[in-house]
């Protein structure tokens, strides 16, 4: 066996992004609510004060956790999501016109990021034919039903989390909390990877790997998850 | 007298049938899941991620890395599967789940769906209502027949901004079952309501064949 020199280890979130952060960028950022979020990579790009950010991000996170944190510090100049609910800072910021606001029907987002990811420019759906969302895009029929044109989504940095990663940068989700993650590792310009678990190669069996090293730029090992949950519901014995 | 929140969800899991896959939205037509019965092989899907939805966790036993569309606590079960969201999304679109329970604010005659937007109140977004709709083989909107100042919910048209056009195949309300085809036709009554309160609280006309 031969050994090769893996570079894409890098030793915190701050030396991940340190290179990579411009004012005025996008950024894709995984995770579905609180579930999945890449944590310390938004704590670091709050921390670098990077601002005028795009994200592209399917919730705006809760107030103290995910894209909420960059809320605070007004790094945000636009969100495309599918759903911002539940957080009182964003509906502020947007009332007041200080956030533009992107909504996208949540399998259109998948989608879209999916495309840009795959080299897919555009792509016709149903979903959002005879509402706001199709109005000013292109429309089609074929086979005698209607459908809306949707493009596809690049961005400047995608920052995923995964539950398992190793040197090669071969990625394992754990559970829901794979949601939007892989599909926006393929989108990103540069992909930054945090996992709970960083392995040596050959220790994740490559049958079972949810997203090939191929399109992971950086990779490091989360600290301090928060893994905060937003609507605890349990059941009586 | 008409059907309570209970009776509502107990005729909705009535639409259920054996080897079905289906999507239930947020609020009470999650609560659907409680009435399904157990002789029917059902399958749950969350359009974050995954098949096979089992119930809400015992305390202390809830993992932060499983939960499902309205971000609740949920468990697996042993059939069930993770996935993306672009793959989840493709299995909606793509016309794999059979069926698909959701709430409204408004429906009309044609079957036109508004339920994500309020305008000048703020908008929350759509989530992943208008994939289900626009991709799901058949459509039941789940709601109470008026909204709380009583005015009508079934219309002849929709005044809010839409989530799908002509895409409803059947409403279940406290007052009864009606299916959509060329118009509203009345299908069922709820308990003691009779023909002219469902005319009196709908704001578009009703097909009555009993």
């Amino acid at each position: 066996m031969y050994k090769k020199n893996y570079k894409k280890i890098y030793n915190s979130p701050e030396e991940s992004l340190k290179d990579i952060l411009f004012d005025g960028m996008t950024i894709m950022s995984g995770g579905f609510g609180l579930c999945g979020l890449p944590e310390n990579l938004i704590l670091a790009i709050k921390k670098s004060g990077v601002t005028n950010l795009s994200v592209i991000s399917n919730n705006a996170g809760t107030e103290g956790f995910g894209l909420g944190l960059l809320l605070e510090t007004r790094q945000i100049k636009k969100a495309i999501s599918s759903y911002v609910g539940e957080n009182k800072l964003f509906e502020k910021q947007y009332l007041s016109g200080e956030i533009e606001l992107e909504f996208n029907p949540q399998g259109t987002l998948a989608e879209r990021i999916r495309a840009g990811g795959a080299g897919i420019p555009a792509f016709f759906t149903a979903t959002g034919v005879g509402t706001v969302v199709s109005k000013n895009k292109e429309t089609r029929f074929f086979n005698e039903k209607e459908y809306v044109m949707e493009t596809g989504l690049v961005a400047d940095l995608a920052i995923v989390k995964a539950w398992k990663g190793d040197e090669a940068g071969n990625l394992v989700f754990r559970k829901t909390a794979r949601n939007f993650n892989p599909i926006m590792a393929t989108a990103g310009k540069i992909t930054v990877v945090e996992v709970e678990e960083l392995l040596s190669v050959g220790e994740l069996d490559p049958d079972q790997i949810h997203t090939p090293g191929i399109y992971v730029n950086r990779i490091i090992k989360g600290d301090n998850y928060s893994k905060a949950i937003e609507n605890l519901t349990v059941r009586e014995k | 007298m008409s059907w309570d929140r209970e009776k509502m969800c107990l005729r909705a899991s009535k639409e259920l049938k054996d080897g079905d896959y289906v999507n239930l939205g947020i609020g009470m037509p999650t609560l659907v899941a409680n009435y399904i019965s157990q002789d029917l092989n059902v399958t749950l899907q969350s359009e974050n991620g995954m098949l096979g939805m089992g119930p809400f966790p015992l305390k202390g036993e809830e993992d932060a890395d499983l939960i499902n569309a309205g971000k609740q606590t949920i468990t697996s079960l042993p059939e069930s599967s993770y996935f993306s969201s672009a793959d989840s999304f493709a299995m909606i679109r793509g016309g794999h789940i059979d069926l698909s329970i959701l709430g409204a604010m408004e429906v009309s005659s044609k079957g036109d769906l508004a339920n994500w937007m309020i305008p000048g109140k703020m908008v929350k977004g759509m989530g992943g209502a208008m994939d289900l709709v626009a991709g799901v083989k058949k459509v039941i909107v789940l709601m109470d027949h008026n909204a709380k100042d009583g005015s009508p919910k079934i219309l002849n048209s929709c005044s809010l901004p839409l989530t799908g056009k002509e895409v409803v195949d059947l409403i279940i309300t406290n007052l009864g079952v009606f299916e959509i085809n060329n118009g509203i036709k009345l299908l069922e009554y709820a308990e003691n309501v009779s023909k002219e309160e469902i005319i009196k609280k709908t704001g578009a006309e009703v097909l009555f064949t009993n």
